[in-house]
C-alpha cells in the first residue's frame, strides 16, 4: 500500500552514529525534548533559588544572607541585599521562569518529545531548524545569565520592562544599561528559537499524521500544542520588534520609548517624543497570549493524564478542544486589561474588560468538563493523576481572583497589590507547575525507560499541594489589605501588621522549594536506578503506548503506524482490558464514541 | 545539468535506513481514516511540510511587521517631532530590480516545472533566470544601502528623527530577510546542479520570494504615505 510514490515529507536523517550528533547537536525529536526539559530544569533551580532570596529579604529585611556578595559584591555588600538587588532579583525570578520555565518545559520540552509520536511521525518536518530552536533558546539562556555578571547586574525594570524606565540606560539605576541590553537580546534570541519551534510544530500535526489519524484522534496534549504553537507564532513574532526597538533605544540613539523632557534623576535625557505606551501595547499584546502559551499545554497534559486514570473519556473531547482554541483567540483580544492604571479611557477598559470577563465562559466551562467527568469515576491515584487534580484545584483558585481582576474599578485599586500577585502564581505559574509535574511522572517512564517512584511522587505532591496554598493564599489578603508589590520592604505604618503573615510565606516557600529536592532525587535516582519501564505502564491509549520505552530513534522501529480508533478508548471491552490501543486494529464496542 | 529529481524519496540501497522515507503524511488533508465500521480510501499524498512550513514562516514574518506598522501608527500619533522625509528616488529603481527578480523567479519555476519528471534535458535556462534572480536580488540589497547612503549624506542618521528611525529600521529588517531569502536562492541552485531538488522546495522558495516583492511594496507605499 505505501510505495516509493509517497512523499518523502519527513526528516531525512539516518540514526545518529557520532556523539555529538546523538546527544548534543541531535535532530532526534525526542533528545531535543529532554535537552529542552533539562534547560527548564537548570531554569527552575535558577527561578526557585532567586525566589528564596527575595522572600527570606521580605520576612526578615537587611537579613544577612551567607555568601550572597559572592554573587553580586555591589548587590549585596556586607551579604545584606539592596534595594535595587532585590528588584534586579525579582525581574530574573521572573523572567526565568515565564521564559526558561513555563514556555519550554510544558510546550518545547514534552511537545518535542511526543507530538510527532502521538501523530504517528518519525520525527518533525525540519530535524534541523528543531535543533537550532533549541540551541538558540540554549544561547538566549547564556545571554541572560550572563546579565548577573556583567557590568552592574540584571535588570531591575521587572519581567514586563516598562518603558521610559527600561529605555533611558543606565541613569535609571543599576541594571539599566547593559542589563537591560541583554534581557532584550536574550527575549528577542528566545523568539527566534520559539519561531523555529513553531515552525516544526504546525506542519507536523498538519501534514505529517500517520494513517487514520485524522484531527479528531488526536490526543488532547498534540491539540494543545498545536494551539499553543500557534499562539507562539503570532505572540513571539511581536515581542521581538519590540526588543529590537528596545535595544535600538540604547544603542542607536532614537527615541521609540522615550519621550521628551524626560528628567532622571536630575538629568535631562536626550531622547525625544516617544511613546510609554507603545512599549506596553506590544508587550501585553504579547504577554497575555503568553499566559495561555504557559497554562494551555498543561489543559493538554492534565485531560491526558485524568482521562488515563479515570478509565473512561472526558464528557466532550471536542468541547474542550474548541474551548482551548477560544482561549486562544480571546488572548490576544484582552492584553488591556494589564494596562487599566496606564490613563487609558474608561470605555477603552471596558472594552478590554467585556473579553476579558468572556474568558470565563470557555475557562469555566474546561472546568466542569474536568469535574463533571470525575463525577462517578475509579480513579487511578497516582502521582500524575494527583498533581493533575492538583492542577484543577490550582486554576479554580487562581479562576475566581480573576473574576474580580478582570473589573476595571475593582482592578485599579488591587492592581499594584500581592492579590494580582496571588492570581497570576495560581494560574500561570504554580497551575502550569503542576502540570509540568504531572506530565513528568506519567511520562518519564517513556522518556527514560525508568519507572519514577511512587511514594516519594505521592509525598512530593502533598507537601507541595499544601506548601504552595501556603505561600500563595495568604497573598489575596495581603494584597486586600493594601500591601503593595514590588517593594523592598514594607516600612509604612499599615503594613507593619503584615509582616507576620510575610515571614508565614517566607518559611512555606523555604519549606515548599525544599521539598521540590525530593522529586529532584526522584528524578535523577529513577533516571539511573528506576524498575524499568514496561511499554505501556499506565494502560494508555494513544500511540506512544504502541512503541518501546524509550522509544527507538524512528519512534515505531520502522513500522508504519496505521490508526484506527479514538485517542480515548476506555471502558470498553477489548483483549487488552477495559481499553483499546489506537493502532490496534481490533473491533470493540465503543461506548463513548462521539458522533 | 540542469535537471531536477521527482518528488521521490530516495531510498537507502540497503542496510541503513532513512527517516521520513514513506510512512508520513497519509492522515493529511480531507481523509477521515479507518474506523471500525468502514474502511474509506486512503489519500495517498498529503502536501510537503515545507508547503505548509513556508506559510507559518511567512505569518510569523507578518505578524512582525504588523508590529512595526503599528508601532509607526501610535508613535507617529504620539510625537510632537514627527517631520516630512523625503524618500531617496532610488527607492522606486529598487522596486522595480525586486519585482523583476520576482517575475525571473518565477520563470525560473515554471520551466523547472515543466521538465520535472522528465530524466534528461538540455535545457539549462531555468538555472540561468535563478542565476538572475539571485543577481537581482543582491542589485536591490545593494540599491537600499545606496539610499542609506543618500539619507546619510543629507545628514539623516538612525537618531535623527523618528522618521530616519522608522526609515532605516523598516528598510534593514526588509534588507536582512531578503538576504536570508538569497542564501535559500543560493541553496535551491545548489540543490538543482546536485540534481537533489524538489519541486515543493523550489515552491515554497518562490512563496518566500514573491512575499519580500509583496512585502517590500507594502512597506514603500507605508513609508511613502507616512514618513
Amino acid at each position: 500500500m505505501h510505495d516509493v510514490s509517497a512523499p518523502a515529507s519527513a526528516a531525512h536523517h539516518g540514526p545518529p552514529t557520532s556523539l555529538i550528533r546523538k546527544h548534543i547537536f541531535s535532530l532526534d525529536h525526542k533528545v531535543i525534548g529532554k535537552q529542552y526539559y533539562g534547560l527548564a530544569l537548570v531554569a527552575v533551580l535558577i527561578g526557585m533559588g532567586l525566589s528564596w532570596l527575595m522572600r527570606i529579604h521580605l520576612g526578615w529585611t537587611n537579613a544577612h544572607i551567607p555568601g550572597l556578595h559572592l554573587l553580586s559584591p555591589n548587590g549585596a555588600p556586607g551579604d545584606v541585599m539592596t534595594p535595587e538587588y532585590y528588584l534586579q532579583l525579582m525581574t530574573m525570578h521572573a523572567t526565568f521562569m515565564v521564559f526558561f520555565v513555563l514556555t519550554t518545559a510544558p510546550f518545547a520540552a514534552f511537545g518535542n518529545f511526543f507530538l510527532p509520536i502521538h501523530t504517528g511521525a518519525e520525527d518533525m518536518p525540519f530535524p534541523h531548524f528543531n535543533m537550532m530552536s533549541f540551541w538558540t533558546t540554549f544561547v538566549a539562556f547564556c545571554v541572560m545569565v550572563s546579565s548577573f555578571f556583567v557590568g552592574d547586574g540584571p535588570t531591575l525594570g521587572g519581567w514586563t520592562q516598562y518603558a521610559p524606565l527600561s529605555a533611558v540606560g543606565p541613569v535609571s539605576g543599576p541594571g539599566q544599561g547593559t542589563g537591560v541590553i541583554l534581557w532584550a537580546l536574550s527575549i528577542a534570541i528566545f523568539c527566534v528559537g520559539q519561531l523555529l519551534g513553531a515552525l516544526n510544530f504546525i506542519p507536523n500535526v498538519l501534514d505529517l499524521r500517520c494513517r487514520g489519524m485524522s484531527f479528531w484522534r488526536l490526543p488532547m496534549p498534540t491539540w494543545a500544542w498545536f494551539i499553543t504553537s500557534c499562539m507562539g507564532l503570532t505572540a513571539f513574532s511581536v515581542l521581538m520588534p519590540a526588543c529590537i526597538m528596545l535595544i535600538l533605544d540604547h544603542v542607536g540613539g532614537t527615541s521609540f520609548f522615550v519621550p521628551s523632557n524626560l528628567v532622571i534623576n536630575d538629568q535631562m535625557q536626550p531622547h525625544s517624543g516617544g511613546s510609554t505606551l507603545l512599549w506596553q501595547h506590544l508587550f501585553w499584546f504579547f504577554g497575555h497570549p503568553e499566559v495561555y502559551i504557559a497554562i494551555v499545554p498543561g489543559m493538554g497534559i492534565v485531560t491526558h493524564v485524568l482521562i488515563t486514570n479515570m478509565r473512561k473519556p472526558m464528557l466532550s473531547h471536542r468541547v474542550l478542544v474548541y474551548c482551548m482554541a477560544a482561549l486562544a483567540i480571546l488572548s490576544y483580544m484582552v492584553y488591556g486589561h494589564h494596562m487599566f492604571v496606564s490613563g487609558m479611557n474608561p470605555v477603552s477598559a471596558l472594552g478590554f474588560s467585556f473579553p476579558t470577563l468572556l474568558i470565563t465562559i470557555p475557562s469555566t466551562i474546561i472546568v466542569l468538563i474536568w469535574i463533571g467527568s470525575l463525577y462517578g469515576a475509579r480513579m487511578r491515584l497516582n502521582s500524575a493523576s494527583l498533581f493533575a487534580l492538583g492542577f484543577i484545584s490550582l486554576f479554580i483558585t487562581g479562576g475566581v481572583s480573576g473574576f474580580f481582576l478582570a473589573q476595571p474599578s475593582i482592578q485599579i485599586l488591587l492592581h499594584a497589590t500581592y492579590f494580582v500577585v496571588a492570581h497570576f502564581h495560581f494560574t500561570m505559574a504554580i497551575a502550569a507547575i503542576f502540570g509540568i509535574f504531572s506530565g513528568t511522572y506519567f511520562w518519564f517512564p517513556k522518556m527514560w525507560g525508568r519507572m519514577m517512584n511512587e511514594t516519594l511522587g505521592k509525598i512530593h505532591f502533598w507537601l507541595t499541594f499544601v506548601g504552595v496554598y501556603c505561600i500563595f493564599m495568604p497573598f489575596h489578603y495581603l494584597g486586600l489589605a493594601g500591601n503593595v508589590r514590588r517593594y523592598q520592604a514594607f516600612v509604612v505604618d499599615y503594613m507593619q501588621p503584615l509582616i507576620g503573615v510575610h515571614k508565614f510565606v517566607t518559611i512555606a516557600a523555604l519549606l515548599t522549594g525544599a521539598v521540590q529536592f525530593i522529586f529532584l532525587f526522584n528524578l535523577v535516582y529513577s533516571r539511573f536506578r528506576g524498575a524499568l519501564a514496561p511499554d505501556n505502564p499506565w494502560e494508555a491509549t494513544s500511540l506512544e503506548r504502541s512503541t518501546s520505552s524509550p522509544p527507538p530513534f524512528d519512534n515505531f522501529g520502522g513500522r508504519q503506524m496505521v490508526v484506527y480508533h479514538d485517542p480515548y478508548q476506555y471502558g470498553v471491552q477489548s483483549s487488552t482490558g477495559d481499553y483499546v490501543l489506537q493502532d490496534s486494529p481490533e473491533q470493540v464496542k465503543s461506548a463513548h464514541d462521539e458522533p | 545539468m540542469a535537471t531536477t529529481v521527482q518528488e521521490q524519496p530516495k531510498r537507502a540501497a540497503s542496510g541503513e535506513r532513512r527517516l521520513g522515507s514513506s510512512n508520513t503524511g497519509n492522515g493529511g488533508g480531507r481523509y477521515a481514516g479507518p474506523t471500525e465500521r468502514n474502511l474509506p480510501g486512503v489519500q495517498e499524498f498529503s502536501p510537503a511540510p515545507s508547503k505548509t512550513g513556508i506559510w507559518v514562516l511567512l505569518a510569523g514574518i507578518a505578524m512582525m511587521f504588523a508590529a512595526f506598522t503599528s508601532a509607526l501608527v501610535v508613535r507617529q500619533g504620539a510625537a510632537m517631532d514627527w517631520e516630512h522625509l523625503a524618500l531617496p528616488p532610488i527607492l522606486f529603481l529598487n522596486t522595480l530590480i525586486l519585482l523583476a527578480s520576482s517575475v525571473t523567479l518565477e520563470l525560473a519555476r515554471r520551466r523547472i516545472a515543466l521538465f520535472m519528471g522528465r530524466q534528461e534535458t538540455a535545457d539549462e535556462r531555468p538555472l540561468l533566470w535563478l542565476y538572475v534572480t539571485l543577481s537581482l536580488g543582491l542589485i536591490f540589497v545593494a540599491g537600499q544601502y545606496a539610499a542609506w547612503l543618500e539619507l546619510r549624506s543629507e545628514g539623516y542618521y538612525l537618531a535623527t528623527n523618528p522618521n530616519s528611525s522608522f526609515f532605516y529600521l523598516l528598510t534593514a529588517i526588509h534588507a536582512i530577510h531578503v538576504l536570508g531569502g538569497l542564501t535559500g536562492l543560493s541553496r535551491v541552485i545548489l540543490k538543482l546542479n546536485r540534481m537533489t531538488l524538489r519541486r515543493s522546495t523550489l515552491e515554497s522558495f518562490s512563496y518566500y520570494w514573491h512575499f519580500m516583492a509583496v512585502l517590500w511594496v507594502y512597506l514603500l507605499w507605508l513609508l511613502w504615505i507616512r514618513l
